[in-house]
């Protein structure tokens, strides 16, 4: 199993009234709501609990790309991966992703995650997200109905520059190079593990098989109503005749909240969950998918996106018993959600699960509460689940043997000294 | 009017036909043909009437090779090519008005006569013109009929947004038709037009409602000074599908071309 700790970055500070008295919490979200002089204690404390979780044990600390978005404080994930590649030594940095579509020429994504690969020792898991429509259309300008091909373009190009090994000419359509030739190149060979965030696309599951990578649902609607899709996945898997079903083919992300009991949990976590859900998912429904962007294919399987609102109205506020009950949210005491992550892991046959333990305007301190007794007292009771497919590591980095730690320089008193050893 | 297929170079077009007398190409907007058939059957009156479906429209096959501004305007002259037609009357509402323009820009020798009908194309900052691809169903109306109650009965008359079966419908047909739009539409209807204006030589009539939402007349003074000579007619209480709203007063403006 693959712990990874993730933080999405939520705004803490969104008011009361957010879902009364504004639009969106992404795209057109009022600027005013962000204040640069706070952002710099949150942004660092942010980066604090990833480190933390990085020293308790997870397998993963991750990142992501969202822009204009309430919830998330990342417009370029690399920048908190390169602090965190420095900050820490084992654990892996997961980038789910670099919307590999939004940058010209998307070479740029295979540079920086070359250099966070080389700067890391090899500890990078790369993700190359199509990215939402919120994020790749209305905020970014793409295209809807050319996203796709944009997007298989890159891939194609960030493919070949991490494998060939002389300059080359790249005549895409939407990218022309004449000298493609990176440098710096991964450590990771033939190229870090990567996977690919998806929403529920049939192109997606296949693209992940036709090219062995691991397809990550990250919802917020929790592993019960993660089911269905995961079992469209598995699915597939078995109609195409994959040679393997490896659990490490797929990963989901959960909200977690762990106290010492269930009443505990919801007298601490209650109101962060509720922040989370009531306010920071309240996306102006117009956004949730610019025409054009999900094919017909997947509309008639009947995969919506997760921000389109159930019949033409809000999401419904959600009391904690409903987010508990229903799913969306694992909290309580440490069996309980023992218990609610073995069958998640079993239910979705996931390998991979993102833990998401910071939740909406939770503080430091609770969040490292909860991090903490999942770390040390949940998570080693669910790492023995799929013995058989315990050596598989096509989805997970190999960092080198031998890395350095960041801060190795000499001290200035045996400059002296070292410099003649030298001439 | 009636419903046929003709062959080009890309795809099968789907395009109605209709009525007698000079050729007259009409090409619809963002939104399809289903509030314009009152219109075009009383064009067909006064006119031979082809109205080709953008490839994804109707019931057309889509056409992924038309990716940008200038493929758009090329396969439409392959239509009328196909159509076996020279030098029709070309006219053209909102989006179809913005094609128009670039036809009569790339070959102005080959369109003698051009109705922009509240077209799209420009951009002006000081009136920046609403993203069609963010909008709800029930925030239409707003944008689309100087009636805005009577639209919105039109809009919704048969629509059931809580049966899935409707909905799924419904988001596919979004999928095809603005999927197709966005091409050239998504996010900023402006594909650099206004550099090419200057090259139309067509008689040009524009004709736009005066209380269009979503074009507003300002974009009317801004193509007429691009077009040399281009006349302009103003239609009262109408707002932006005046096709829909004042057919009469449209097609009036429109036999000023022949």
């Amino acid at each position: 199993m693959k712990f990874t700790w993730f933080n999405l970055m939520p705004w803490p500070y969104l008011p009361a009234d957010f879902r009364e008295k504004h639009h969106s919490v992404w795209v057109d979200i009022d600027s005013k709501l962000f204040d640069p002089v706070k952002s710099h204690e949150l942004y660092n404390t942010y980066i604090d609990l990833l480190e933390y979780a990085g020293k308790l044990g997870f397998d993963g600390i991750g990142v992501n790309e969202h822009h204009q978005n309430g919830y998330g404080l990342m417009p370029s994930p690399n920048l908190i991966a390169a602090g965190l590649a420095r900050r820490t030594d084992n654990v892996a940095i997961v980038v789910l992703g670099a919307s590999i579509a939004l940058y010209n020429p998307p070479l740029r994504v295979a540079e920086e995650f070359a250099m966070l690969d080389c700067i890391s020792g090899g500890r990078l898991v790369a993700g190359f997200p199509v990215g939402t429509s919120m994020d790749t259309n209305f905020c970014y300008g793409q295209i809807p109905a050319l996203t796709r091909e944009k997007y298989q373009e890159a891939h194609t190009l960030i493919r070949r520059a991490w494998a060939e090994r002389e300059p080359f000419a790249f005549n895409g359509r939407y990218t022309k190079l004449r000298y493609v030739n990176l440098w710096p190149r991964p450590i990771q060979q033939p190229h870090p593990p990567i996977h690919i965030p998806g929403g529920g696309s049939i192109e997606t599951f296949d693209f992940c098989l036709d090219n062995t990578y691991s397809y990550s649902y990250l919802s917020f609607g929790g592993y019960m109503r993660g089911k269905t899709l995961m079992q469209g996945y598995w699915d597939r898997v078995a109609e195409r005749n994959t040679p393997d079903d490896s659990p490490y083919r797929a990963g989901f992300a959960q909200t977690i909240c762990v106290a010492e009991t269930d009443q505990e949990a919801e007298r601490l976590y209650s109101k962060h969950l509720s922040y989370f859900y009531n306010r920071c998912l309240h996306v102006f429904p117009g956004f949730a998918d610019a025409p054009g962007y999900r094919t017909i294919k997947t509309i008639q399987k009947g995969v919506l996106s997760q921000y389109a609102p159930p019949a033409g109205g809000l999401f419904p506020q959600l009391p904690w018993k409903e987010m508990v009950d229903g799913g969306y949210v694992i909290a309580g005491s440490l069996e309980t959600v023992r218990q609610r992550m073995e069958e998640l892991i079993k239910g979705l046959r996931v390998g991979n699960v993102f833990c998401l333990l910071q939740v909406g305007d939770m503080p430091r301190d609770k969040c490292m509460y909860s991090t903490k007794l999942f770390a040390e007292k949940v998570m080693p009771k669910l790492r023995h689940f799929f013995p058989e497919h315990a050596g598989d590591n096509r989805f997970w980095c190999k960092p080198l043997a031998k890395r350095v730690s960041a801060g190795a320089l000499p001290a200035d008193s045996d400059l002296r000294s070292l410099v003649s050893a030298d001439s | 009017m009636e419903l046929k297929t003709v062959q080009t170079p890309h795809v099968p077009v789907r395009y109605y036909e209709g009525g007698q007398g000079q050729p007259l190409v009409f090409l619809h907007g963002a939104g399809g043909l289903d509030l314009d058939m009152g219109f075009l059957n009383a064009l067909a009156e006064k006119f031979h009437v082809f109205a080709p479906l953008v490839p994804g429209y109707g019931d057309s096959e889509e056409c992924p090779g038309l990716r940008d501004m200038l493929d758009f305007t090329l396969h439409t002259w392959d239509v009328v090519g196909a159509l076996g037609l020279r030098d029709p009357i070309l006219a053209g509402f909102s989006m179809g008005g913005m094609i128009a323009s670039e036809m009569a820009a790339v070959a102005p020798h080959d369109v003698s006569r051009l109705a922009l009908i509240a077209p799209a194309g420009l951009w002006l900052d000081d009136h920046p013109i609403a993203d069609i691809f963010a909008l709800l169903p029930y925030q239409l109306p707003h944008y689309l009929f100087h009636d805005e109650e009577a639209g919105a009965k039109v809009l919704t008359a048969g629509a059931n947004m809580s049966d899935p079966q409707f909905l799924q419908a419904f988001l596919v047909r979004n999928a095809r038709q603005l999927g197709a739009a966005g091409k050239i539409m998504f996010p900023i209807p402006d594909r650099g037009l206004a550099t090419r204006l200057y090259r139309i030589k067509a008689k040009t009539i524009l004709i736009w409602g005066e209380s269009d939402k979503l074009i507003p007349p300002a974009y009317a003074q801004a193509f007429q000074r691009g077009i040399a000579g281009a006349e302009l007619v103003m239609i009262p209480q109408a707002g932006h599908v005046v096709p829909f709203e004042k057919p009469a007063e449209v097609i009036r403006a429109i036999a000023r071309l022949a």
